[in-house]
């Protein structure tokens, strides 16, 4: 595969741009693998990466019943970030953010990850405390963070809405420098075509119809394009996961489909050089700015369980409510799209990566609103479980039997209610 | 948006209703065994296709409801009462 370089950049510039391969094959699926991963979003792709990569599996398949990148990968608002709170989810999410820093490189591809900053506004005396208490817990994990008063956040942001008067003014905001945005379907596509190059065989349009089990064992899955014999199984397969789990016949899990929506803007001259947060009093509202200028942000989830990937429109006037309340020249914008995807809410707004009932079956999910920013890390765990049979430190906890121990990673304090963890 | 046929109100957009979330879970005696308490809480079916689930009638009525409904097509099967004197009142 010809790499991307200034000197073939240039080259293929002067011969007619007739000097690039494909980016990744389009496979028949073998009968037999080592691994297959079910889901061909960042989670799947990465997981596949880091497999070869990192413990040198060479047989591996993902399958994908749609096109790649077509799930939550292609239906989020590209906020990378690492600001959590709880132990494990910390360590986790920064080395996802540490694993961003250096993802261009690593995958000769350039997913445009732009670490312009992401601003949590605070509202209250009592909101800057507990932002503190959180950036400083950040900090001890070797994480950035820093608390911005209004004089700071005005000459830096200072078209957001400022006015006393409002029914939450702001008085400062929250902010890690390291965060940002990247570019949704580069991230997907540098993970394959990263994987293909390794040998990772990428098969699409491939739905799993049916899991053949031998007692505590998956020998293979029934795919709409044959049988594939298999010697170990992960799902990474979001808002899809209890499906599958139906089909191994394993019961319930503690997660919900729910639907989340994003929207878009017509493109604006540059506006807005942060990723602005929004929650105060019911409000959920977060945007940036996208590179071809349009608004992009999203809001809470749209209230009801759901499988169905539309949105409905109360969210979308709750979402231009909050727009407008905090950055009043949004007003005459018009909206170009919204989409939604089906999340795969958890019981405590944590995710799964662990062990399950099967032997050679690994599960990889309940990723709530935060799977963009997790991939590369859940890719990076999720390969060192297959591989190692056995949980690394950081993502111990994060397994399906926590709650049955008592533990509860549950960074809102939410409660087991899948519907409030956004 | 959805419109659910409150028995009490008539047709309303579901904006004036808060979901609740799976109806069938059927909470065990407060002496169970801890194993029925975590299917309980934690543990769901997700199903996809037609579901039992509970709305709260919040900007109207205040009552509880019990809906089917598809979580796909989002069409709703039927709706009644959640609480069984009320269905036996309303004979719905």
């Amino acid at each position: 595969m010809t790499r991307f370089s200034a000197w073939n950049v240039i080259k293929n510039g002067l011969n007619n741009q007739k000097g690039w391969d494909r980016q990744w094959q389009d496979c028949e699926p073998k009968d037999q693998y080592d691994v297959v991963i079910v889901g061909g979003g960042i989670h799947g792709l990465a997981t596949a990466y880091y497999l070869t990569k990192n413990h040198g599996i060479k047989n591996i398949a993902v399958v994908e019943k749609g096109w790649l990148g077509g799930g939550n990968a292609g239906r989020n608002t590209t906020i990378v970030r690492s600001n959590y709170f709880q132990p494990g989810n910390r360590q986790f999410y920064e080395h996802s953010l540490k694993l961003w820093e250096n993802l261009s490189h690593e995958l000769n591809y350039n997913v445009m990850f732009s670490q312009r900053g992401h601003v949590s506004l605070l509202h209250s005396p009592s909101a800057i405390d507990a932002a503190a208490r959180g950036y400083n817990t950040m900090r001890l994990t070797g994480s950035d963070a820093e608390i911005w008063g209004l004089k700071k956040l005005k000459q830096k942001i200072p078209h957001l809405n400022y006015n006393v008067n409002a029914r939450f003014p702001i008085m400062g905001a929250a902010v890690q420098k390291r965060a940002g945005t990247a570019r949704h379907d580069a991230v997907v596509w540098g993970f394959a075509r990263a994987a293909d190059q390794r040998g990772v065989n990428i098969i699409q349009n491939c739905e799993v119809v049916g899991i053949k089990r031998d007692k505590g064992k998956i020998i293979g899955l029934e795919t709409s394009r044959g049988l594939i014999s298999c010697k170990k199984v992960g799902f990474s397969a979001a808002g899809n996961t209890t499906l599958l789990w139906n089909m191994a016949g394993l019961g319930e899990l503690p997660i919900e489909s729910h639907k989340l929506q994003a929207f878009v803007t017509e493109p604006l001259k540059p506006l807005l050089d942060h990723v602005v947060v929004f929650g105060v009093g019911g409000a959920h509202f977060y945007i940036s700015q996208s590179d071809k200028g349009g608004m992009v942000f999203g809001g809470d989830l749209d209230s009801y369980k759901s499988y169905a990937q539309r949105g409905n429109l109360p969210i979308v006037q709750d979402v231009a409510e909050c727009a407008t309340s905090i950055l009043p020249c949004l007003g005459r914008v018009r909206l170009l799209r919204h989409w939604s995807g089906t999340c795969d809410m958890s019981m405590d707004g944590s995710h799964f990566i662990c062990k399950t009932p099967l032997k050679n079956l690994y599960l990889n999910a309940g990723w709530n609103y935060g799977g963009f920013k997790a991939g590369p890390s859940a890719g990076w765990y999720f390969a060192d479980l297959i591989a190692n049979d056995r949980p690394d430190g950081v993502i111990a906890n994060h397994d399906l039997k926590r709650f049955e121990r008592g533990i509860n990673i549950d960074e809102r304090g939410a409660g087991p209610d899948p519907k409030l963890h956004g | 948006m959805i419109r659910i046929q409150c028995p009490f109100c008539g047709e309303r957009d579901h904006s004036e209703f808060t979901y609740g979330g799976d109806g069938s879970i059927k909470y065990p005696a407060l002496n169970a065994p801890i194993k029925d308490w975590l299917a309980a809480v934690f543990h769901r079916k997700n199903i996809r296709g037609l579901q039992l689930e509970s709305w709260h009638h919040i900007n109207g009525c205040r009552m509880w409801l019990l809906v089917e409904r598809d979580t796909v097509t989002h069409k709703i099967e039927s709706v009644r009462a959640a609480h069984i004197d009320f269905q036996k009142i309303l004979k719905v």
